[in-house]
């Protein structure tokens, strides 16, 4: 646990040291849904309707903004190599780094929603079921992301690799977590239905995730 | 405790780097692995390491821990330093001892393996400051750090002035008069009385052919 923790409170202080993480992130969920009302036009019921959908692209655009440098970094300087060879198993180092990566950019993006709400009009109900639904959500699309981030570890650009990859397989969460928030606003179907396959999405992506990603990053070490 | 190789080959991207590679080392002794450039040196230094595959023959560490793999055992300092520029030179380094688990990583133990390297007044210092042969110098503090039996050292002195090469032989002194294991790839003289393993000798056949 020790070593663990070390790792979590490391990986934490580079990100704000750094800089890049969290602020970035907001500013760039921030520009995403503001475009949408200059695409879409002032037309606040439109606005208010497709509003929990902005919502979650932004922050699933934004999510993957600093993802590329989850393992890059530690590649570059050689930290990954040591990493592999210490007695804590890579999947949950990879856990950890994912956790410490959501915690520094994936839930500042959950603070600022309700800020963001504002902007497209949605009202309290709605504000509070597209929070708790990012909530949930933003740590399936960190879990999904590390596998991406781990293949395109040794590429150049990976970045962009990791864009390609990744977005596709985010959708089943896109769509439930959209779903659940607008359930919350107009029903038909009860929150908890989207809701709860949200939530079993997020368990799935947490177990699979650092399986995968650990399986990534030893093959890609050849 | 005894470290060996036998019948060793290296293929990377489909070419032979070097094939029937086999050595042995016994507890507190060295062996120095030498060869022109792209012989296979760092090869064999990251597949004894695990971090290349080994796909043809077989490396054992008798004596060792039976609970832990040979890598877990081993501290490997390759060309990158494993540093972070954004965390001080402490910081660094107290990572890497509460990671790897080995040393108690107190501030006490911290500085003591900072002032075996000669990096004792740079502390505090972002390790962004920091020359190639110092951050060449922090990376090796882990070595003392952390008690690992077997060293894997590939060019351990490169960027290194001679002031700090005479402190990394003695610390390799020490560690094998504790009854250590050190593979080092080497172009100069690192002032150790050791074995050589020759990789271009075994490798001559192959890249003519």
């Amino acid at each position: 646990m020790n070593a663990l923790a070390a790792l979590l409170v490391r990986d934490m202080r580079l990100s704000v040291r750094l800089g890049g993480g969290a602020p970035i992130g907001v500013m760039f969920f921030l520009i995403v849904v503001t475009l949408f009302p200059f695409a879409v036009g002032a037309d606040l019921g439109l606005l208010r309707r497709i509003g929990p959908a902005i919502l979650w692209i932004g922050a699933l655009l934004a999510s993957l903004l600093a993802l590329d440098r989850l393992f890059a970094a530690d590649h570059e300087d050689g930290s990954l190599d040591v990493i592999l060879m210490s007695r804590v198993p890579l999947e949950l180092a990879v856990v950890v780094k994912a956790l410490a990566h959501w915690l520094t950019t994936g839930l500042p993006l959950v603070i600022a929603a309700p800020v963001l709400a504002l902007l497209l009009d949605l009202d309290p109900l709605a504000t509070g079921a597209a929070a708790l639904t990012l909530l949930v959500g933003t740590p399936a699309l960190t879990f999904i992301g590390a596998i991406g981030a781990a293949l395109a570890v040794t590429l150049r650009r990976g970045g962009l690799i990791l864009a390609v990859l990744v977005l596709p397989l985010t959708i089943p969460i896109l769509i439930f977590g959209v779903a659940a928030t607008n359930t919350a606003i107009v029903g038909p179907v009860p929150f908890g239905a989207p809701f709860t396959i949200l939530c079993g999405l997020t368990l799935m992506s947490l177990v699979v995730g650092p399986f995968a990603a650990a399986a990534a990053l030893r093959h890609g070490m050849e | 405790m005894r470290l060996s190789g036998s019948g060793l080959a290296c293929v990377r991207s489909g070419r032979e780097v070097f094939a029937g590679i086999g050595f042995a080392v016994e507890a507190g002794n060295a062996l120095l692995v030498l060869g022109r450039n792209g012989a296979g040196k760092s090869s064999l230094l990251r597949m004894v390491a695990g971090l290349v595959r080994v796909a043809v023959g077989r490396l054992e560490l008798d004596g060792g821990d039976p609970e832990l793999t040979l890598p877990e055992q081993a501290h490997y300092v390759g060309h990158q330093d494993a540093v972070k520029p954004a965390l001080t030179v402490a910081e660094n380094l107290a990572f890497w001892g509460r990671y790897l688990g080995g040393g108690d990583a107190s501030p006490a133990a911290v500085d003591a393996a900072l002032d075996a390297v000669g990096l004792a007044l740079l502390a505090d210092l972002p390790a962004a400051y920091l020359s190639a042969g110092q951050k060449r110098r922090l990376s090796l503090a882990r070595l003392v750090a952390v008690e690992r039996p077997v060293w894997l050292l590939d060019e351990p002195t490169s960027a290194l002035d001679s002031a700090s090469q005479d402190r990394l032989t003695a610390l390799m002194r020490q560690h094998l008069g504790e009854g250590g294991i050190i593979l080092a790839a080497t172009h100069g003289p690192i002032g150790l009385d050791a074995d050589a393993l020759r990789l271009d000798d075994a490798t001559a056949a192959g890249a003519s052919a």
